[in-house]
């Protein structure tokens, strides 16, 4: 297996580094925008001890994504602060299922989220990182499987504590159980958009930066399904578009014309 | 944040406590021994540390949701980190004095679901700032500046209090807030060094919060808003100084920075007396500081329902947690 060590060897070969981009910038642009999700839900959580929790999970994940817009910086592609806000919805390679509304209404006004989405699509999403994660220890790209490493130390937390959720509503009252199975149910239908490494997939696997599409799905669907009590009887779709295609919905333009209004003021100016 | 207590406060007496235990009780006070949650404590000092507490820990909650308004638009990346781990440390700081707090009323057969009642129905007050609009990104730095530095004057002032439990959760809360008014700062220099959009917003932001930030510490005497119980958090050994020498040493602090960035303060009479040897400052409308508090400031209403929906949203949550039988 070759080892690439640094970015300025990644950049001798064009084709590898076609790859290592497209894969970086869905692992950045997953992370950044469910972060964005979860900063939507400051103070609205459950209870303070949830609110303590899910804020540290969402700031952790906000770093996850800064280590690799970095990477992505050394490779060339720009700023990594350019990269977060100066990105148009096309560009994007984030999980169309990722960017959906927390709920309806604003964060601001009148937000009526709904837990049992945040439960199951944090639960599904963490599930899926670490299984993404282990496999990206074995990376040809070091600095990707050095990356890696540091961030399966905080994600394991996360993961355990949204385990912890399902398990508690999925084990409780009728209304939780047929809460969560309404979103899992909507989960399955879109979900797998999540689960893909887009078109240069097979290329990833070829330069041994991850494993392929099939393991890592293989791997997902034995976890989540050691945990949910309740699995759809339906094949998993993308019903909402493929994300890493640079597919997505309103959702997304909202969310980056909020996270972005400040930078846009000016864009030359320092914050 | 004590000075709210003198607001809505039942009053209470020492009248009716046994005078032996009284005096003991008040021996240690004055040996500056700490007060545990399970010791003999007098219903007047019992009473006004459940004010103070409760108040302290839900404004440490209310006041994260000004700052969250800007946590999903700041920046940069290293703005946003910045703002996520401020916002979360505050929420940190609610439960910590809530938790607090809890022990404190457990007495009286309430619990946590009882304060955030209280402050649904208005019964518990929060801080005047966090009733306040933050309008722009530079709003956001000067919370983290002023607002948190104010509340480290205001805090500081109480590291020593009697009340154990409390007296610990502050040292640990106050040492976390000197990051987020070091994070408030750093926001303030790129602004006040910035263009000059910038600078204007950060002009702007600074003469609308100035009268929120003089109303922080409360007024100076009884006669301003009616009564007062600074008395009695310094009589207990909750807190040292005057609602008025806090203020004077927030201005003491602040003001020379706040020109040597340039800026100005929006107070033509604003001047320190040398002789006297304190600010002389035009006074905030109390009448203006009483309305706010009790939830008819400029996003009072706003910012409650934001916990209403929480409340309500939630309630199919907090059912599937309970033990069963599940409550209503
Ligand atoms: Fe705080
Ligand atoms: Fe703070």
């Amino acid at each position: 297996m070759t080892v690439i060590k640094t970015a300025d060897e990644a950049k001798q070969d064009r084709a590898y580094l076609q790859s290592l981009t497209e894969l970086l910038y869905q692992l950045a642009d997953d992370d950044f925008i469910i972060s964005f999700r979860g900063s939507e839900w400051l103070g609205l959580a459950p209870h303070i001890e949830e609110d303590v929790s899910f804020s540290s999970i969402t700031q952790n994940t906000m770093g996850h994504a800064v280590l690799y817009y970095q990477l992505l910086e050394e490779l060339g592609e720009g700023e990594a602060d350019i990269l977060a806000h100066d990105r148009s919805s096309e560009k994007r390679r984030n999980a169309v299922y990722l960017e959906k509304k927390n709920g309806e209404g604003d964060y601001i006004e009148e937000p009526y989220y709904d837990w049992a989405l945040t439960v199951i699509r944090q639960y599904l999403y963490e599930t899926f990182k670490k299984v993404k994660l282990e496999a990206l220890l074995q990376s040809s790209y070091v600095p990707l499987a050095d990356t890696a490493q540091k961030v399966l130390m905080e994600q394991t937390y996360h993961l355990a504590h949204w385990k912890t959720w399902v398990r508690q509503l999925q084990d409780s009252t009728d209304e939780a159980k047929s809460r969560l199975q309404f979103r899992i149910e909507e989960a399955w239908d879109e979900f797998l958009d999540v689960l893909e490494l887009g078109p240069e997939a097979k290329e990833m696997e070829k330069h041994q930066l991850i494993v392929s599409e099939e393991e890592l799905q293989q791997q997902w669907l034995a976890d989540v399904k050691d945990t949910l009590t309740y699995i759809p009887d339906k094949p998993l779709q993308k019903t909402n578009g493929s994300g890493r295609n640079g597919e997505h919905t309103e959702d997304l333009t909202q969310a980056l014309n909020t996270l972005n209004e400040v930078y846009e003021m000016d864009k030359n100016a320092v914050w | 944040m004590y000075n709210f207590v003198e607001h809505g406060g039942k009053e209470t007496s020492t009248i009716n406590e046994d005078p032996v235990k009284y005096e003991q009780f008040m021996k240690r006070i004055e040996a500056g021994e700490k007060i545990e949650a399970d010791d003999w404590m007098p219903e007047e000092y019992r009473q006004t540390l459940i004010k103070l507490i409760s108040m302290h820990g839900i404004s440490e909650i209310m006041g994260a949701l000004p700052e969250k308004e800007w946590t999903p638009k700041a920046p940069t990346l290293k703005r946003k980190l910045g703002i996520m781990a401020k916002v979360q440390d505050e929420m940190g700081h609610g439960q910590l004095l809530l938790r607090v707090a809890e022990d404190l009323i457990k007495p009286y057969g309430k619990q946590r679901e009882d304060l955030m009642n209280d402050l649904l129905t208005g019964d518990l007050k929060f801080h005047n700032v966090f009733h306040m609009e933050t309008r722009t990104w530079a709003d956001a730095g000067v919370v983290g500046w002023l607002v948190d530095g104010a509340a480290i004057i205001s805090q500081t002032n109480m590291l020593d209090a009697s009340y154990g439990p409390y007296q610990r959760a502050l040292q640990r809360i106050c040492a976390e807030e000197v990051f987020h008014a070091q994070h408030g700062e750093a926001i303030i220099m790129e602004l006040a060094e910035g263009t000059e959009q910038q600078r204007n917003m950060l002009q702007d932001a600074v003469n609308r919060w100035w009268p929120a930030l003089l109303m922080f510490f409360g007024p100076d005497s009884a006669s301003t808003t009616g009564s007062s119980k600074q008395e009695v958090t310094t009589k207990y050994k909750i807190r040292k100084s005057s609602n008025e020498e806090l203020r004077q040493a927030f201005l003491d602090k602040y003001l020379p920075r706040v020109f040597s960035l340039g800026l100005t303060i929006p107070d033509e009479t604003l001047r320190y007396d040398e002789e006297k040897e304190y600010w002389i400052y035009q006074q905030p409308d109390w009448n203006e500081f009483k309305k706010i508090i009790s939830n008819n400031g400029p996003r009072s209403k706003e910012r409650i329902r934001l916990r209403e929906i929480s409340y309500e949203k939630n309630r199919w949550v907090r059912q599937a947690l309970a033990p069963a039988p599940a409550y209503s």
